[in-house]
């Protein structure tokens, strides 16, 4: 057998790995029907319903632009939930990751692949919804709104993929799909993604000021200048903050998995 | 000819290795030396310890106490990761990738892999390259599995229980897979619960019963300890005398019956008949995998006594 010094990868090796990691995982989740359906499918059906045909009988376009924000969230907020959350539940779940720790992967390809996956299906949601908006609903806003709106939406695939990974580290298998539908649906409502959030009672406003997908959805209003107002930096703040917690509970997670991995397998 | 092989004659090794889950014994004090070239069978009922064991040598659990080491190196190092590939117990690979999916995105973690073909035609998949690994049979996915153990071209293969859950054609299918393997001059480490599988590939076997090493030797050695018949009785002769007669492996008292086990029962039974006329309560039974281990467990426990 041939030497091998080659066990420091090299750049050009490395990039292989990520870039097959992320397009074997793209693959993957798009070959699901019970992921691409209800990621995919619900915002545009909602968007069609709420902004094409419901804003068609409207007096002003206002509606069919403020969803368009709203469900963007909503359309990103999906794939890294799902994709990311449950699917790294699963694949704990099953084993495959456990397999892949005893190869040479790097584990950021791994992170990589769930984080590009989520940003191409999220981006995939938004183009779609843009499409509709500007040639079904009669959306008209500035050119630079259009990108400024695509690339506030897109962000949101860091919190919310933190927050994915934060729920796969926690919760095992099947039921992280449970999971997933517990913070996915209810945090959606609350945060204004559905119907506006001025039209919540005032405890319900309190609870939308501790959700990230609330926080996602003013910086995207902020665009086409529907928010509620209140402080940009704050809202990166809320963001950036819960961020980093969410990080950090997927991190005890993972700890708290090595020690007890074994003892579930045998 | 490696770094580390200079120090030891053991390619991977876990040294008076203890592990504990919480208060769960899993390795008490476990010495065991993987030689180059070898394949080494790793054999016990489940719950013995034995995948613990390749999870240390394999780095996916942390050494709390004893060493483990692989090519010199930590089991979990870059350096050993690139020459080792396993096959685990695990439920299940992506569902909606085909075979050759699979085995390009392996073959593209490791330095020199193996041609895709190649790999295909080793594991015995080509005709199914294209199919989905959900929709493959038991014993087509373990070969995708094996195939993908061996993508980067290892020394060094573990293989922990490869044919569970297998019927009799896949088990013997990926038997000869793994005999082929030998010829490469590769190094395997095989666990499994399962005698007969163990005779058929390993070089030396290695027994292990809660967590610790209770047997060592060929399987031809190993067999002669399990493969007998369990005669139990009531009789006042003793179990010495009956330990003495030939072929009998052990012998011993157990409440008020005499156990012995033996490799020749007919041999037994006539010479215990003849000599005791009021001997009752007589059974032979099969000594199946399950009283080997037993009856190699009570020489462990005695020895501790």
């Amino acid at each position: 057998m041939q030497a091998r010094d080659t066990h420091r990868m090299t750049p050009a090796r490395r990039f292989r790995i990520y870039l097959l990691e992320a397009r074997f995982q793209f693959v993957e989740v798009l070959r699901e029907p019970m992921f691409a359906i209800p990621t995919l499918a619900f915002p545009l059906i909602f968007y069609l319903f709420f902004g094409v045909i419901m804003g068609a009988r409207g007096v002003s376009l206002a509606v069919p632009t403020y969803v368009l924000a709203t469900y963007g969230v909503f359309g990103v907020l999906g794939p890294a939930l799902f994709g990311f959350g449950a699917g790294l539940a699963n694949e704990r779940d099953t084993g495959v990751l456990l397999l892949k720790q005893t190869t040479p992967m790097p584990a950021g390809a791994y992170l990589f692949a769930k984080v590009m996956a989520a940003l191409i299906f999220g981006a995939v949601v938004v183009a779609a919804l843009f499409l509709m908006a500007a040639h079904a609903a009669g959306v008209a806003l500035y050119r630079w709104q259009w990108f400024a709106l695509a690339a506030v939406l897109l962000a949101g695939v860091i919190p919310f993929c933190a927050l994915g990974l934060a729920i796969g580290a926690w919760a095992r298998g099947r039921s992280a799909v449970a999971v997933v539908n517990l913070v996915f649906l209810p945090m959606a409502m609350l945060s204004g993604l559905w119907l506006p959030i001025y039209m919540f009672p005032d405890v319900m406003q309190d609870i939308a000021l501790a959700l990230p997908a609330y926080h996602h959805a003013q910086l995207a209003l902020r665009v086409i200048a529907m928010d509620a107002g209140q402080p940009v930096p704050m809202h990166l703040a809320v963001l950036a903050g819960e961020t980093l917690v969410f990080l950090a509970v997927a991190a005890l997670g993972f700890r708290r998995a090595d020690s007890f991995s074994m003892r579930r397998s045998r | 000819m490696q770094a580390g092989t200079a120090h030891s004659p053991a390619l991977a090794s876990l040294s008076r290795v203890t592990h504990r889950y919480g208060t769960v014994l899993a390795l008490d004090d476990l010495d065991l030396a993987v030689r180059r070239g070898e394949v080494l069978g790793v054999l016990g009922p489940n719950g013995a310890g034995k995948t613990t064991a390749i999870s240390l040598l394999l780095g996916s659990l942390q050494v709390q106490e004893g060493a483990a080491s692989v090519f010199g190196f930590a089991p979990g190092a870059p350096e050993v990761r690139v020459r080792r590939g396993a096959m685990l117990q695990i439920s299940g690979i992506s569902a909606n990738l085909t075979v050759r999916e699979h085995i390009e995105l392996f073959r593209a973690y490791y330095p020199a892999p193996i041609p895709a073909a190649r790999l295909l035609a080793m594991a015995g998949l080509e005709d199914l390259a294209r199919r989905r690994y959900g929709k493959l049979s038991g014993g087509q996915k373990q070969r995708v599995m094996f195939a993908l153990a061996l993508a980067g071209d290892p020394e060094l293969l573990f293989l922990d229980e490869p044919t569970t859950g297998l019927d009799i054609d896949a088990r013997h299918r990926l038997w000869s897979e793994i005999r082929a393997l030998r010829e490469s001059g590769r190094t395997t480490v095989l666990t499994t619960h399962n005698l007969d599988e163990a005779d058929a590939l390993a070089d030396r076997v290695v027994v292990i019963h809660n967590g610790r090493r209770i047997a060592e030797g060929t399987p031809a050695e190993i067999k002669s300890r399990t493969a007998g018949r369990l005669v139990r009785c009531v009789t006042r002769i003793a179990p010495d005398e009956v330990a003495s007669l030939p072929g009998v492996v052990e012998a011993r008292a157990r409440g008020q019956h005499l156990e012995a086990l033996t490799t020749q029962p007919e041999a037994l039974v006539r010479v215990l008949l003849a000599r005791d006329e009021a001997l009752a309560d007589l059974t032979v039974v099969a000594a199946g995998l399950e009283e080997a281990f037993l009856a190699l467990t009570r020489d462990g426990e005695e020895d501790a006594a």
